[in-house]
């Protein structure tokens, strides 16, 4: 078996599963945010349960809409408070988490091995720590709070190859839009995606979190990366024990559908052009892109080291007269530390806006919107039409190196380019 | 719910998303009918009134694609939706329109055998669909009866009940 069929088999209580098979899985963790929440508990009202089925296992985060926009979000707002408050649920109130797919991991929630269901279609981010995630929706998440329990149809798998060395300014944000562009935005429909080989292995945690977090952007039900040391490293420290660690690999003789083989050397800034995350191109053929706005951000790039890189390109520069540059880290611990290490300095002083963190103008809900017309290069993950305001603007989804170094010049702009003229 | 579905069509193409199935900006709305007032109006801003009387909606690949948000299928369904017939769904949305009690099939050939303005008429238990206007007869994928029991119960609030109280009985 992969890796994803042995953890649908141990959460299933079977000694094996095969693609095709449907399993009651047993639920490690749900996570609800601000905007799915609120239905998820008028449903679970309307089911008629009490309480939920182990509160040490539900986890809310306010992330949408915070701090709330309007009423109508304060009284979202509000009642996911309540609920939290009347089950004794863990909450990560405004200013106290973030961008709920960044703190669940940050926070000790996630563990390899386990099974997490989210209201959020993002949630397949936490594969990155060899853990089965995937979103669900709200009435779905009200049933799992109530039973503990979810079926799954066993998918089918993909297996991608990554070998080779990314080159300086190419990024895993550029890789995942070069495996969309081949596989398409149906490509991995109902499928779970295993990302492997020498490139994954000495990739950064937050590097492999945009890999998986954007496995939704092909349609897979997963993303998955095997456990090593890069994440023990990181989760000794934040989860209750190391005897969480349950480390699954997949088999030599896993079966896989199909394998993709990928090799990164000789890989280019990557686009994703409007207004479809598949319609992918290297940077070399977008031709002449003016922008609006800037955006480094959301819960596929708003991690630190994301921010380093682009205050890195950012540091001693002014932004180009005319272009809005919003970022937005993913988490307050990140805010923290970009403070500490000078990152905030340096994108306020060349014209940048900080703000807290929150999904922000990634889904069009809250601040950052778009005019008519508008052309936005965004770190985010969708640029379908009218998802980040305007129906009649424009989303470009690139690289957090492309983002700064295109809002020093106010077109799309190849950092390495941007370097040599330098 | 009814399991013999008669209604006219209206057809969108492949990789319809739930942004412009229900804009994020939406998404603070609470009540079902409020949402379904903004249903795809980002595609067409006549669809609401269109499907006002009840229609079945046909999509290509990839149906429902993006964020898990259970409001696109709710939308949908408060709009007037009363089934929808897509060639490939994306799951979150197939499992959310199941939770929500809106019937959903798959069905290979569909959006090259209906064109909008159609009257078909679907059979939810068995997968057939007929075109009533050009007379073509479709086989869409049966659901399993676990889901099936789901759709008739009206959704997984009503399903879970029953099975809790029988579990308790």
């Amino acid at each position: 078996m992969n890796i994803t069929e042995k953890i649908l088999a141990k959460a299933s209580d079977k000694k094996f599963v095969a693609p095709g098979e449907i399993v009651d899985t047993n639920v490690d963790v749900l996570m609800t945010h601000d905007l799915t929440g609120p239905l998820a508990v008028e449903s679970f009202k309307k089911i008629g349960a009490e309480k939920v089925w182990n509160n040490q296992k539900v986890v809310v985060i306010l992330d949408h809409q915070i701090p709330a926009e309007s009423i109508k979000a304060a009284e979202l707002h509000k009642t996911m408070r309540h609920f939290a408050k009347e089950q004794k649920l863990r909450i990560y109130d405004v200013g106290r988490g973030g961008i709920c797919h960044q703190v669940m991991p940050e926070q000790g929630h996630v563990v390899p091995g386990a099974v997490i269901v989210g209201s959020d279609s993002h949630t397949c981010t936490y594969g990155a720590f060899g853990a089965f995630s995937t979103g669900i929706g709200s009435t779905e998440a009200a049933a799992v709070m109530a039973t503990g329990k979810i079926w799954f149809k066993v998918p089918q798998s993909i297996k991608i190859v990554v070998n080779g060395k990314l080159s300086k300014y190419v990024t895993p944000k550029d890789l995942v839009l070069n495996i969309i562009g081949k596989l398409g935005v149906d490509g991995a429909i109902y499928k779970s995606t295993e990302f492997t080989g020498s490139t994954i292995h000495e990739m950064s945690i937050a590097g492999r979190m945009t890999l998986c977090n954007m496995a939704v952007e092909m349609g897979a039900k997963n993303g998955i990366i095997e456990p090593d040391n890069a994440t023990k490293e990181y989760l000794q420290h934040r989860v209750n024990s190391l005897a969480d660690f349950i480390v699954l690999k997949s088999d030599k003789d896993a079966q896989y559908e199909y394998t993709v083989e990928i090799d990164v050397s000789k890989l280019e800034p990557q686009i994703a052009c409007p207004s479809s995350v598949d319609n992918v191109k290297p940077i070399s053929e977008i031709g002449d892109i003016p922008i609006d706005q800037a955006f480094i951000g959301s819960c596929t790039n708003g991690r630190l080291e994301d921010l380093q890189l682009a205050a890195q390109i950012i540091k001693g520069k002014k932004i180009k007269e005319g272009v809005r540059a919003l970022v937005i880290p993913a988490s307050q611990e990140i805010y923290k530390e970009a403070l500490a290490e000078g990152l905030i300095e340096i994108f306020t002083e060349a014209g940048a806006i900080f703000c807290g963190s929150a999904c922000g103008p990634c889904l069009g809900g809250h601040i950052g919107l778009l005019a008519a017309g508008e052309t936005c290069v965004s770190t985010s993950n969708r640029n379908f039409i009218g998802r980040m305001g305007s129906t009649q603007a424009n989303v470009y989804l690139a690289s957090p190196a492309v983002v700064a170094a295109s809002a020093l010049t106010g077109r799309i702009t190849n950092p390495t380019t941007l370097e040599a003229k330098q | 719910m009814e399991s013999k579905i008669k209604a006219p069509t209206i057809k969108f193409g492949n990789n319809i998303d739930t942004d412009v199935i229900l804009p994020g900006k939406y998404l603070i709305l609470v009540d079902p009918y409020e949402l379904g007032k903004h249903a795809l109006e980002s595609l067409d801003g006549e669809f609401v009134n269109k499907a006002k009387g009840g229609i079945v909606l046909i999509g290509g690949k990839n149906f429902g694609c993006g964020s898990s948000r259970e409001q696109a299928p709710l939308a949908l369904k408060y709009t007037g939706v009363k089934c929808v017939i897509a060639e490939t769904f994306a799951r979150i949305f197939y499992r959310n329109a199941i939770n929500i009690g809106l019937p959903v099939i798959e069905c290979a050939g569909i959006s090259e055998a209906v064109k909008t303005g159609d009257d078909v008429s679907v059979d939810l238990e068995t997968g057939k669909i007929q075109n009533l206007t050009n007379n073509k007869t479709l086989q869409g994928t049966n659901l399993p009866s676990f889901i099936m029991e789901i759709l008739t119960d009206g959704g997984l609030i009503e399903n879970l009940r029953k099975r809790m109280k029988k579990r308790n009985e």
